[in-house]
């Protein structure tokens, strides 16, 4: 059975918008060999090379969708597009979202993609997390963990 | 065409590099006003630069544009090595014009398949074009991995390369290295001859005008690091006389500064100004891919400049497959760059146009004054004068109409609007 894989995509440098860099630092921790886990920039073509030869992905990203700071949107990618503009967080090139959908038309989307979304307070210059998004991705690392620790119980 | 006053905005322009808007305003039939509003916050690079040594003036100059760092490092390689009086061997300028093919081949393809086709083929983006017709946006992705491969092995990573500096580079590739890419470079030159045949075959609307068209110029080859500055209008210059030849001011619709010729001229830059000006310097192929899209000696319908940019990839995938063949190992991958404090001078040819790069450097080696000017900026003038132009006729068409050419207008220039911020004039009036 093919490792999952797990993207950690965004700008650690624009503060929230480091959220799917540091959870995926975390869990590259935790689960050590159990997952292959990938940090990206904000590019979102570099997400269709790191999809090639996945069967099962974890997206993880912050997102600006009006939501309260800190909610976390746990999407199934495979099964209904990502809402456009929702992982938009670059003025540059193509977002995740377009990147996902991109891959769709082209057929090359994992089997099974997972998005978790983390909504962001602040995207200024600086790094570290709001108090909000550094509460919501502690306890989003918590759940991915038992998830796949059940799943290889199971 | 209904009476009174039509204000036609387009809020945010779509599928540009950065954060624009466009403001037209028709009063009885009349256009008032064209105007590219660039509101992009200014980035204050120049004045960062002052204070800084003059080794470090390439990385950060790189960091204005994500799209097109290569011509920074090139154009600020080039000033200070004027300044110094550096002139770099053979190998170190073959690979500089290797990296340079890379970054024209990632930014031109990119601007191509994912930004421009889609106004072309009447889909709205990328993602809608890839539904349809999944070969070609694949085709286009490879086209660009190709270009990100050159970039990636040269300049030790494919985004902000981090392995140029002055005099050279910090570290010469492996022969073995380079011709590992030359299996993806000969598919690339013919996928790119495909391109230019399937791009000369869209429909563009009928629509010329006579440009001044502004380029460098270089003896041998089609122009990337080196030459003089040449313009359509009989301008040829060594780039140290930039600076009397255009001149920047400030329109407080926008924050970044436009260019003029001393005599209050526009002119054009990127793609056709280069094709004009060097048409005779195309390799083999390049030309004979031009001559087959029936590109004649200068192209003067700015929608083609889709065609002219396909064909720029084919000259650069061309390029890339020379200087890999020719390439051979060699020992001192910089030249010693000793400091002359003074004026140094530096343009090189970025994906969109001219780059030009003006630095003081003080006793001490530290920047004292730092002048960037970039492509998009120059060509603010352009834009909206193609507008103007090409909208006068058309003021009968319906807004969403206008609103859609004009935004294709905008994209045949691909402007760079984040590396046009640069400068923000502010006057505040007191009592």
């Amino acid at each position: 059975m093919d490792r999952p894989r797990i993207i950690g995509i965004g700008n650690p440098s624009r503060c929230d918008d480091g959220v799917g860099p540091w959870l995926a630092g975390q869990l590259a921790g935790r689960l050590g060999p159990q997952a292959q886990v990938l940090t990206l920039g904000n590019d979102g073509l570099s997400l269709l090379d790191a999809f090639r030869g996945a069967q099962e992905v974890l997206l993880l990203d912050a997102v600006q969708s009006g939501a309260p700071a800190g909610t976390v949107h746990r999407l199934d990618a495979a099964a209904a597009p990502l809402p456009p503009d929702w992982l938009r967080c670059s003025t540059h090139l193509l977002g995740a979202s377009e990147a996902v959908e991109l891959a769709r038309a082209l057929g090359d989307l994992p089997e099974k993609l997972t998005v978790y979304g983390i909504e962001g307070a602040d995207f200024g210059l600086g790094e570290g997390l709001s108090t909000p998004v550094a509460v919501a991705a502690a306890a989003l690392v918590e759940e991915i963990i038992r998830q796949y620790t059940q799943a290889s119980h199971a | 065409m209904s009476e009174g006053t039509r204000t036609i905005e387009v809020n945010y322009l779509a599928r540009v590099e950065g954060e624009g808007a466009l403001h037209l305003r028709i009063e009885q039939d009349r256009l008032v006003a064209a105007q590219l509003r660039i509101f992009e916050p200014p980035r204050f690079f120049e004045a960062l630069l002052r204070g800084r040594d003059f080794r470090e003036a390439p990385d950060i100059t790189a960091r204005i544009c994500g799209i097109c760092p290569v011509a920074y490092l090139m154009s600020a390689c080039a000033a200070m090595e004027d300044l110094c009086g550096v002139e770099v061997s053979a190998p170190i300028a073959d690979l500089r014009r290797l990296l340079y093919c890379g970054e024209w081949i990632e930014s031109h393809v990119l601007h191509i398949f994912m930004l421009h086709l889609p106004d072309f083929m009447g889909y709205p983006d990328a993602v809608r074009i890839a539904r349809d017709h999944p070969e070609l946006v694949r085709m286009g992705l490879r086209l660009k991995k190709a270009g990100n491969a050159i970039v990636a092995l040269l300049g030790g990573r494919e985004i902000h390369p981090i392995n140029v500096r002055l005099g050279g580079f910090y570290r010469a590739p492996k022969r073995a290295d380079l011709l590992a890419l030359r299996a993806e470079l000969e598919w690339a030159l013919g996928a790119a001859e495909q391109t230019v045949a399937r791009v000369s075959a869209l429909a563009f609307p009928d629509f010329e005008r006579d440009y001044e068209f502004v380029a460098l110029r270089h003896p041998e080859h089609y122009p990337m690091n080196t030459g003089r500055l040449v313009s359509s209008r009989g301008v040829d210059l060594p780039v140290t006389g930039y600076d009397d030849y255009l001149q920047e001011h400030h329109e407080v619709h926008s924050t970044a500064l436009q260019s003029r010729t001393a005599s209050g001229g526009v002119v054009h830059l990127g793609p056709l100004a280069r094709y004009a000006l060097n048409r005779d310097r195309l390799t083999p192929r390049a030309r004979a891919a031009a001559d087959a899209a029936g590109l004649g000696a200068q192209v003067c319908n700015p929608f083609r400049s889709i065609v002219v940019r396909a064909v720029e990839v084919v000259l650069a995938f061309e390029e890339a497959l020379r200087l890999v063949d020719a390439y051979r190992e060699f020992d001192l991958p910089a030249l010693p760059v000793e400091l002359r404090p003074g004026v140094g001078y530096g343009a090189t040819e970025a994906p969109r146009g001219t780059l030009y790069h003006r630095y003081t450097v003080d006793q001490d080696g530290l920047i004292t004054d730092a002048k960037i000017v970039a492509p998009t900026a120059v060509n603010q003038a352009v834009i909206e004068a193609d507008l103007r132009h090409y909208l006068e006729p058309n003021l009968h068409l319906p807004d969403d109409t206008l609103r859609g050419v004009c935004e294709t207008a905008i994209r045949n220039y691909d402007p760079c609007i984040s590396c046009s911020a640069h400068f923000l004039k502010l006057d505040v009036e007191r009592d």
